[in-house]
């Protein structure tokens, strides 16, 4: 006899990128102060005006309460334990060209399958990923970043942000904070305080980005926290596509992820912005697994500009990750296409807050939460208008998928609406993949873990259209490696 | 040649004893009808058949072309050649009729260790196997059975025996909620799969069905076990006794 649904969801996949790189590392000491603060910004050769803004950050940090109202429960992070450094040793001076860079990261990247190395991207040109430019973060130092020059012809700007910082301080100055500033929350708090790196992207006026851009992110050294900044600014009439993707070793340990993403489109500007999430998930009573506690938001700062986010998330002990559009711009468009998958004990609560100022602004919120084993899984939205925001819609639709009996899908759609004239649409559905479904695949000779998968992806259709080629079949392959454990 | 043999079955649901020493001989060319009054286990029978989870077999043995098939998975059972027309057939959202379609035609394809079916043609044979049955072929971009009529939906069954080709078909059930015109389409689809080298058994409530398809035995079921056998004529007999002569 075959298995029925419940016994499907039991065991846990084995984590693909799960292994760790042996490096010498300079990290510092756990524990976090204003010299810590200092150490970092100093480390970075920063200007004072960065130094006092990491400082300031930190003083409010002090002063906040951690957020409490997420549907997520672990025991209380001691932020002195974490190390708020990590640095690879051997990089130290900053690698100049590839060549210098430590070969055993190269390995660890190769692993990643990341096309680091620029002989193998540009072998890649041939086979798979003609368009892409890779910005690698490896801990807390950008170790290289390719394709800089065919982008610098476009007048493109792509380097990790600490060199920005250097390079064109005037946008940095500008528009660090100005999406998410130091107070926003708890978490933005602290990374405008201790900030690693990141990426740091600007688009020219009317240039179109020559390539889908990339950052892999990835926490190696134990204990540390790691805390990226990416700061992605299109002028008027400009647009990129950028992806990001994330994995993480397997350790005991809980390891505390806390970015903040800030984009600024300008008028009539696009920035398109995907992610697959696939850090680690701790094991399948819950040892270990990244918190992600992310802050990502953007703005349509003039007309007609737009602003989607693409997410996958398979990965993390607990996701804390609401993307979010600030619809300032009149005609102005936000996006927000999400599929979250929670198993074992991992729990995530995560949306998307669309926040419409401006006149005829529209937003969109697809959002498709996948549950299983015994995890729980939240949608968490908000859909503001103001009284400024004349004739402005948002269409939202918010399902979920539930395998098995053990496990949560919850739903809190929050609509603010200060605006008569506004139009809000919201359409939700929760549903159950259930053994009659799975046994009428059986019965037509699809075995069961092929059936679950073709179920969740059909489920997922419509996020995974959104997302770049490349991505929709590295996140269709990544949801059938997360669900084959299920159906262990 | 013989297809399938049930010999003394025994099974349960639920801990509940349904088949109580049930015997069937069924060979190629052959169409059996199983009738028999409500609870009596036909559905069982068909469940039992294809594997369903929750039917435990407790005694006896079923095989198939030869083979036991108690340690099979139903999957196992579909690529072998047994099929099941569903009482009831579920939609799964999302997931369009071409994509399952293809998914079964390929893992069929796997299990046989023949080359993977390409999906142009697949395409081409799922739409003219649809206009026969009446089928509009745009269904194939539409998720499985969604939003189908009843009537679709068990259209929809045929379609899947007609392109499975599987050597037992089973059909449970599926003239109920068929209107005459329907009826008539599914007959005919029936009768286009009968040949030579596969085998059908209807489980039906109905003579009605009969009219439209010839069983060349047919079989009553009455508390998990076949109390009388015989050609279509008893079909007609129980149309105008009823079955409490039977029981």
């Amino acid at each position: 006899m075959s298995q029925s649904v419940d016994e499907l969801v039991g065991a846990n996949a084995e984590y693909q990128a799960g292994f760790v790189t042996q490096i010498e590392s300079e990290t510092l000491p756990p524990g976090l102060d204003p010299d810590v603060v200092r150490f970092i910004s100093a480390k970075k050769n920063e200007p004072q005006w960065l130094t006092d803004w990491r400082l300031q950050a930190y003083a409010l940090w002090r002063e906040m309460p951690e957020p409490v109202w997420a549907h997520v429960h672990f025991p209380p992070v001691e932020f002195d334990k974490i190390s708020y450094y990590s640095a690879p040793k051997s990089q130290a001076d900053g690698p100049q060209s590839l060549e210098e860079v430590d070969p055993e990261l190269l390995r660890t990247y190769e692993k990643l399958g990341i096309p680091l190395h620029e002989q193998e991207a540009l072998a890649g040109v041939v086979k798979s990923n003609p368009n892409v430019a890779v910005d690698a973060v490896f801990d807390s130092v950008s170790i290289a970043t390719t394709f800089r020059d065919k982008l610098a012809e476009a007048g493109v700007i792509f380097c990790p942000i600490s060199e920005a910082v250097h390079s064109h301080p005037e946008l940095v100055r500008k528009y660090l904070g100005s999406v998410v500033p130091q107070r926003d929350n708890f978490y933005a708090a602290l990374n405008s305080a201790v900030f690693s790196d990141g990426s740091f992207v600007y688009i020219p006026k009317g240039v179109r980005c020559p390539m889908e851009l990339s950052t892999y992110f990835r926490i190696n050294e134990r204990n540390t926290g790691q805390f990226e900044r990416t700061l992605i600014v299109a002028d008027e009439g400009s647009h990129v596509s950028y992806l990001e993707g994330c994995t993480a070793p397997m350790r005991d340990e809980n390891q505390l992820h806390a970015a903040v993403v800030e984009l600024v489109a300008l008028g009539d500007a696009e920035i398109k912005y995907s992610t697959v999430q696939n850090w680690y998930p701790g094991d399948e009573n819950g040892k270990g697994g990244i918190y992600n506690f992310v802050t990502k938001r953007g703005l349509c700062g003039g007309p007609r500009a737009k602003i989607s986010w693409t997410q996958v998330e398979t990965g993390s002990a607990i996701t804390w990750k609401y993307p979010s559009v600030i619809l300032r711009g009149d005609h102005s468009v936000g996006e927000f296409y999400s599929v979250a998958l929670t198993n074992n004990v991992q729990q995530a609560d995560t949306g998307t807050k669309m926040i419409h100022l401006g006149n005829n602004t529209k937003s969109t919120i697809i959002s498709k939460g996948i549950s299983t084993g015994r995890s729980q899984n939240t949608y968490r939205g908000l859909v503001r208008f103001s009284p400024t925001a004349n004739h402005a819609r948002n269409f939202t639709q918010c399902d979920s998928l539930l395998i098995g009996d053990t496990c949560g899908a919850h739903t809190f759609p929050y609509i603010e609406n200060k605006q008569p004239n506004a139009v809000v649409e919201h359409e939700a559905t929760t549903s159950k993949v259930s053994d009659d479904q799975l046994f009428a695949c059986q019965q037509r000779g699809i075995d069961p873990e092929k059936a679950v998968s073709m179920i969740v992806n059909g489920f997922c259709k419509e996020v995974f259209r959104e997302l770049p080629m490349e991505f929709a079949v590295e996140a269709g392959k990544l949801l059938e490696v997360s669900l084959e454990g299920a159906v262990g | 040649m013989s297809i399938l043999n049930i010999s003394n079955l025994h099974a349960e649901v639920a801990g509940q004893p349904i088949l109580k020493g049930l015997s069937l001989q069924v060979n190629a060319g052959e169409v059996h009808a199983i009738m028999g009054p409500n609870g009596s286990g036909k559905s069982t029978l068909a469940n039992v058949l294809a594997g369903r989870p929750g039917y435990q077999v407790t005694s006896g043995s079923v095989t198939f072309q030869d083979m036991d098939i108690a340690d099979q998975e139903a999957h196992e059972r579909a690529v072998a050649g047994i099929f099941l027309a569903f009482q009831y057939p579920v939609e799964i959202p999302g997931v369009s009729n071409m994509e399952f379609l293809k998914a079964a035609l390929e893992s069929h394809a796997h299990a046989k260790g023949g080359n993977q079916p390409n999906a142009a043609g697949i395409i081409k044979q799922a739409r003219e196997l649809a206009k026969s049955l009446d089928l509009n072929p745009e269904f194939l971009k539409r998720g499985v059975n969604e939003g189908f009529s009843g009537g679709e939906k068990k259209r929809n069954e045929i379609l899947q025996m007609l392109l499975l080709e599987p050597t037992l078909a089973v059909l449970d059930e599926t003239d109920s909620g068929l209107d005459i015109d329907a009826l008539q389409v599914v007959a005919n689809g029936v009768n286009k799969f009968r040949s030579q080298d596969n085998a059908v058994i209807l489980v039906t409530h109905y003579q009605r069905l009969l009219d439209h398809i010839q069983p060349d035995f047919v079989h009553v079921l009455a508390d998990g076990k076949i109390v009388q056998s015989g050609d279509k004529t008893l079909a007609l007999e129980l149309e105008e006794k009823g079955y409490a002569w039977l029981t």
